[in-house]
C-alpha cells in the first residue's frame, strides 16, 4: 500500500485528575500506571502514543478494557482534551483547532459509530440517519433525501418511519452506521461498535462494513475488545495495554511475533489458518509442476487445494510470477497453536 | 451560672434596633421604588384583569365546550372529557361559576408566568453545577417559607390586588418547574448527548435538539406540579385581594360556614384533579415514541 498517512497521533498523553499538569513530567519520564495512581493519585490514561494511520484503511485498536482506547478515539475528534501531544490530521492539528474549526471538522470530517449506539430516541430511523446533515445546516427535506440512500445502503428500508426502541439492537446499529455515513466524513470512528451485538449479528455488520469499504474507501479507525473481529476487518492493527501502545502492524505481524506475553496471550485462542498467509510458511524451492496459489491467500484456503490435490506442495506466486513453494505439513505446523515459548520453532516464523 | 441558665441572646433594645433599622431601610425602598415597580406590574395587571373579564363574559356553554376540547386535546380519553364537562356543569349548577372562572384566570396566567420564568432558570441551571449550587438553596426557601412570611413584603410593595396575589402564587408554585427541567436536562442519556457532540451539534442544538426534547416528560411532569401548587394558593392569595374560590372559602372560615367552605373547598378539588388528569395524559402521550420492546 503507498504509504499515505492520514491521521498521525504523535507522544499523546492523557492523566485524570485534580491536576493532571502537574504529574506529566513523571508520566514522561516513564512512571508506571500503578505508581501514578498510588504516588499522586492520579490515573494514566494515554501514555507516550504514536499511531500513525493510513488513508483509507481500517486502522484497528484494540485491546481490554481499562486499557485506554476508548479514551483514544475520543482524543481524535476531541470529545476528551488530551494533557499533551499532537493529532495531525491532513496536515491540521486538531487540538490546535479552535472552537468553531473544531465543531467543522466534527460536522465534515469526522463522522462516528458509537458502543451504545447513541440515537434519538424520539426521532425515527430517518430523522436519526439524518441528523449528522440536519446539524451541518442542511434544509431538512434535502437532508432526509440524502440520508435515506444510507438507510437503504444499511438494510433499513421499510423501518424509515420507526423509533430506534421499536428496533433490535443490530439495526440500531444499522441506523448508527448510516447516521455516520450520511455526512460524507473521509473519517469514520468506530467505538466498540459491535460489541454490544451478539456474535452473528456482528459477524454481519462487519460484513456490511467491508462491503461498503470496499467501495467507499474511507479512513476508519475501529475500536474493539475481540482480537477476531481485529484480525478479520483490520488492515492494521495497534494493541493498547494500560494506555500505551504495545505493539502495531498487520494481521499477520502480530500473529507471527507477538511482542510480549500480554499479546501472546491474546492470539492463543484465535484460528491461526484464517490470519496467516502462505508466505509465512513458504520455502524457496520451486517446483517444476503443482497448483498455484498466491503469495496472500490465507492457509485456510491452501489447505484445502493442497488437500484436494494429494498434500503435494504448492507452488507460490507474487504477481503471477512463482516465488516458491509451500509444503502441506508446513502449513499444518504454522497453524498449530505456539507453546509458550514461541522460540521453539523458529523454522515456522 | 447565669450563662448556662440562660442562652446569651442579644439584649432587647439592639434587637429592636436591628428589626427597626431593617423595616425602615425595606420601607425606604417601597416609597422609592413602588410606583416604578407598580408601572412594570401593569402591563401584566391588564392582561389578568382583561382574562378574567373575558372568562366571565364568554357565555357557559362555549366555556364548556372549550374545556371539553382541551381535555380532548390533552388526554384524548373521552372519559376525561366528560368528566370535566359534567364537573364544571355542577360547579356551575352550585353558583361558583363566576369565583371559578377567576380562579381559572389566576391559575393560567400564574402557569404561563411560571413557565415562562422557571423552564429557562431550569436551563440555566442545568448548564452549570455552580449555578445549580446557588439556586437550589433559594428554591428550598421559596417552598418551605411559611406563605404569609412573603406577603408581608409583597403587600408592603404593592399594596393589595391582583398582582401582589399573582407574585405570592408564582413564589410558591414556581420551584417544580425549575427543578424538573433542570433534572430532566440532567438525566438525559449521556451517551446521547455524547454522539450530538462528536456530530458537531453546538450548545443550542445539543439545548433544542436533544435536551430539551428528551426532558419534556419531566419538564411536563413541572408544570403539573406547578399547577398544582398554584391551586393551592388559592385561598392565601384570596388573603391578599384576589378574587375567586378562596374569598367564600375564607368567609366560611371566619364565619364558620361549613357548607360553604366544603362546597368551594371541593369545587378547588375538582379543578385540580382535571388539571392533574388531563396534563399528565398530555405529558404521557410525550413519551409515546418509548414504546417498544427494546430499552433506549
Amino acid at each position: 500500500m503507498v504509504s499515505d498517512i492520514k491521521v498521525s497521533i504523535k507522544n499523546l498523553y492523557k492523566i485524570f485528575g485534580p491536576n493532571p499538569e502537574s504529574v506529566l513530567g513523571e508520566a514522561k519520564a516513564g512512571m508506571s500506571k500503578a505508581d501514578l495512581l498510588e504516588q499522586h493519585g492520579h490515573v494514566l490514561g494515554l501514555k507516550d502514543v504514536n499511531i500513525d494511520i493510513q488513508a483509507r484503511g481500517i486502522q484497528v485498536i484494540m485491546g481490554l478494557s481499562g486499557s485506554g482506547k476508548s479514551t483514544l478515539i475520543r482524543h481524535i475528534n476531541r470529545l476528551i482534551e488530551p494533557t499533551a501531544g499532537e493529532i495531525i490530521i491532513d496536515g491540521q492539528d486538531v487540538l490546535a483547532m479552535s472552537d468553531e474549526e473544531l465543531l467543522n471538522f466534527r460536522r465534515f470530517k469526522a463522522s462516528m459509530v458509537f458502543q451504545k449506539f447513541g440515537l434519538l430516541p424520539h426521532r425515527t430511523v430517518q430523522d436519526n440517519a439524518a441528523y449528522g446533515l440536519t446539524i451541518q445546516g442542511m434544509d431538512k427535506d434535502e437532508a432526509i433525501e440524502k440520508s435515506s440512500y444510507w438507510v437503504k445502503r444499511v438494510g433499513l428500508a421499510g423501518f424509515e418511519n420507526h423509533y430506534p426502541a421499536q428496533l433490535s439492537g443490530g439495526m440500531q446499529q444499522r441506523v448508527g452506521l448510516a447516521r455516520a455515513l450520511a455526512t460524507d466524513a473521509e473519517i469514520l470512528l468506530m467505538d466498540e461498535a459491535f460489541s454490544a451485538l451478539d456474535p452473528l449479528i456482528r459477524t454481519d455488520m462487519q460484513d456490511v462494513l467491508l462491503d461498503l469499504q470496499e467501495e467507499l474507501h474511507k479512513t476508519i479507525i475501529f475500536i474493539t475488545h475481540d482480537l477476531d473481529e481485529a484480525l478479520r476487518i483490520g488492515d492494521d492493527i495497534a494493541i493498547l495495554r494500560d494506555g500505551a501502545v504495545i505493539q502495531q502492524g498487520s494481521p499477520q505481524e502480530i500473529v507471527l511475533n507477538p511482542a510480549d506475553d500480554y499479546v501472546r496471550d491474546f492470539i492463543k485462542d484465535i484460528n491461526r489458518a484464517r490470519v496467516l498467509e502462505v508466505s509465512s510458511v513458504m520455502d524457496s524451492k520451486k517446483p517444476r509442476s503443482g497448483v498455484k496459489v498466491d503469495k496472500e491467500m490465507v492457509i485456510e484456503e491452501a489447505l484445502q487445494i493442497a488437500t484436494a490435490n494429494d498434500y503435494k506442495p504448492l507452488i507460490v506466486t507474487e504477481e503471477g510470477k512463482a516465488v516458491g513453494s509451500v509444503q502441506f505439513d508446513a502449513m499444518i505446523s504454522a497453524i498449530a497453536r505456539p507453546e509458550k515459548d514461541a522460540e521453539r520453532n523458529p523454522e515456522y516464523r | 451560672m447565669d450563662f448556662f441558665d440562660e442562652f446569651p441572646s442579644l439584649g432587647r433594645g439592639p434587637l429592636r434596633d436591628i428589626k427597626k433599622a431593617i423595616d425602615a431601610s425595606f420601607k425606604g425602598f417601597s416609597r422609592e421604588y413602588g410606583e416604578a415597580l407598580e408601572a412594570f406590574f401593569y402591563p401584566l395587571l391588564k392582561f389578568m384583569v382583561w382574562f378574567e373579564k373575558l372568562l366571565i363574559a364568554t357565555p357557559w356553554p362555549i366555556i364548556l365546550l372549550i374545556i371539553g376540547a382541551l381535555a380532548w386535546v390533552g388526554s384524548r380519553n373521552i372519559k376525561l372529557v366528560v368528566g370535566s364537562v359534567l364537573a364544571f356543569g355542577v360547579i356551575g349548577f352550585f353558583g361558583m361559576w363566576e369565583d371559578t372562572m377567576a380562579t381559572m384566570a389566576i391559575i393560567s396566567v400564574a402557569t404561563i408566568v411560571c413557565i415562562g420564568v422557571g423552564i429557562p432558570f431550569g436551563i440555566l441551571m442545568a448548564r452549570s453545577d455552580r449555578i445549580q449550587s446557588i439556586i437550589t438553596p433559594v428554591l428550598d426557601v421559596m417552598q418551605t417559607i411559611p406563605s404569609f412570611v412573603y406577603l408581608i413584603p409583597v403587600v408592603m410593595l404593592l399594596g393589595i390586588g391582583k398582582v401582589p396575589g399573582l407574585l405570592a402564587v408564582c413564589i410558591y408554585a414556581i420551584p417544580p418547574i425549575v427543578r424538573l427541567t433542570n433534572l430532566g436536562i440532567r438525566l438525559v442519556d449521556a451517551d446521547v448527548m455524547e454522539a450530538a457532540t462528536a456530530f458537531g451539534a453546538n450548545y443550542k442544538q445539543r439545548l433544542w435538539g436533544v435536551q430539551v426534547p428528551l426532558a419534556l416528560p419531566n419538564i411536563f411532569a413541572g408544570v403539573n406540579q406547578t399547577i398544582m401548587m398554584a391551586l393551592a394558593m388559592v385561598v392565601i392569595a384570596s388573603m391578599i385581594g384576589v378574587k375567586g374560590l378562596g374569598v367564600p372559602v375564607l368567609r366560611a372560615i371566619s364565619n364558620q360556614y361549613l357548607a360553604l367552605g366544603l362546597m368551594n373547598g371541593l369545587a378547588i378539588v375538582a379543578l385540580a384533579i382535571i388539571f392533574d388528569r388531563v396534563s399528565q395524559q398530555y405529558g404521557k402521550r410525550l413519551q409515546k415514541h418509548r414504546e417498544g420492546g427494546h430499552g433506549v
